[in-house]
């Protein structure tokens, strides 16, 4: 067996990269050697451009009062007693590539709780589990795109990736367009979070500017008095929207 | 305006987005299954999967209510059974083996969407379930990539290679 990867062996491919293009649109190259799991699960070949109007990705499932509840949108309240952590408000507009709001399309959430370990049973990292924290939550976007989510802020992790690899802070994100095309799965991190620059899963995002926008801004006005702390975090959909429109969607 | 970038699904989904009866779009049609690999040929067993699909006439509205709930307690109680909802999410089991019941969409071909630990932007593919002007258009070898063959009546099997000598024809759609 070779040594193990050091976080300065990391840091040096990381650098590397950094800047180098990667991806379309600022969507990280799917092969990013720093993050190792990436070597055997990018496809080699181009991918194939599908040009026709008719396709059925330029359409999407929908969901509706029936998926998701009130409560859901609510992490804090899952449970008979409270979670421990800095009790926080997620909020932000999902929009598509031309700023047209995404409306009432299903948003998911899950998280580690605030010691940075998720109620999953292959997560083994030696920190207490919450009795009163899932960390998972669902909404559907209101009539202007917005989302919102009340939760407590996850503490980072460790994780195998090279020798004392630690995850930043993050929430992660699925989201639905109108078009199957518009699919994202992304993470929200929590501003000025010092292990940006180590973390390979961020730096996969090799443009500086394009890796601010998966960071979210402490906006005091959504701070609550005595309450919780608020967090804003838009979001842009990639890919062509649908052909058509359906009303009220 | 610029695209928010993509991030890995990661390993820890699981408690999150699978969801009863995800891979149960219709009973009473076909079933396709099969398995993602990697580029060694090892099964993926954490990766996810998404269906998008026409119904039998080939109608893409799909309606609301693959995830219906319970009022009561919130539990995922699935679909109702009568509408069509178009969408199906299965997470691989530790075999990278998965599963989907549905009917034979009218259009000929269902739309994937591949999440997994490991996979930093999502890959689109289609499961074709006969001939297709789009196949013609691909060079043999990769075509069959793209189409299920069928094990025994109803049963079709759709294998998905992330890389290597059987890589899949993964789609891009501008
Ligand atoms: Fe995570």
């Amino acid at each position: 067996m070779s040594e193990p990867l050091k976080q300065a062996d990391i840091d040096r491919e990381i650098a590397e990269l950094t800047g180098s293009g990667g991806g379309r649109s600022g969507h990280p190259a799917r092969d990013y050697t720093p993050y190792r799991s990436t070597a055997l699960r990018h496809p080699k070949q181009p991918l194939v451009a599908i040009k026709d109007p008719e396709a059925a990705e330029l359409s999407g499932p929908v969901f509706g009062v029936t998926d998701v509840t009130a409560l859901d949108n609510d992490l804090t309240q899952q449970h008979v007693g409270e979670p421990l952590g800095e009790r926080i408000t997620v909020t932000g507009r999902v929009v598509d590539r031309d700023g047209r709001a995404v409306r009432g399309q299903l948003v998911e959430i899950w998280q580690a709780n605030a010691s940075g370990r998720y109620l999953h049973q292959r997560d083994d990292h030696p920190a207490p589990l919450d009795p009163n924290f899932t960390g998972v939550g669902r909404c559907l976007t209101d009539d202007d795109g917005f989302y919102r989510f009340t939760t407590i802020k996850p503490g980072a992790y460790p994780w195998r990736n090279h020798q004392n690899a630690w995850r930043p802070a993050h929430i992660h994100f699925s989201l639905f367009g109108t078009a199957f095309t518009q699919r994202l799965v992304t993470q929200m991190y929590f501003p000025g979070d010092p292990l940006f620059p180590y973390d390979p899963i961020l730096q996969s995002v090799t443009d500086e500017s394009a890796r601010q926008r998966l960071v979210a801004a402490y906006v005091h006005d959504l701070s609550q008095p005595e309450w919780s702390l608020g967090y804003r975090w838009d979001i842009v959909l990639d890919g062509p929207a649908a052909t058509w429109m359906e009303e009220g969607r | 305006m610029n695209p928010t970038p993509s991030q890995t699904v990661g390993p820890f989904y699981g408690y999150a987005l699978p969801f009863p009866g995800g891979g149960d779009v219709a009973l009473g049609g076909i079933t396709v299954h099969g398995y993602v690999y990697d580029g060694a040929g090892a099964p993926v067993p954490d990766a996810l999967l998404e269906f998008w699909q026409a119904d039998e006439d080939g109608d893409l509205r799909g309606k609301p209510g693959s995830l219906r709930r319970d009022p009561v307690n919130g539990a995922v109680i699935g679909r109702n059974g009568v509408d069509f909802t178009g969408f199906g999410r299965v997470p691989t089991d530790a075999d990278g083996h998965w599963v989907l019941r549905t009917v034979r969409p009218g259009n000929g071909y269902i739309s994937v969407c591949v999440f997994a630990r490991g996979l930093l932007h999502h890959l689109y593919t289609r499961i074709y379930l006969g001939q297709d002007a789009f196949l013609d258009s691909l060079p043999p070898q990769r075509r069959e990539t793209l189409v299920a063959v069928e094990e025994r009546e109803g049963v079709h099997r759709f294998d998905i290679h992330l890389q290597g000598e059987k890589e899949t024809v993964f789609l891009d759609f501008g």
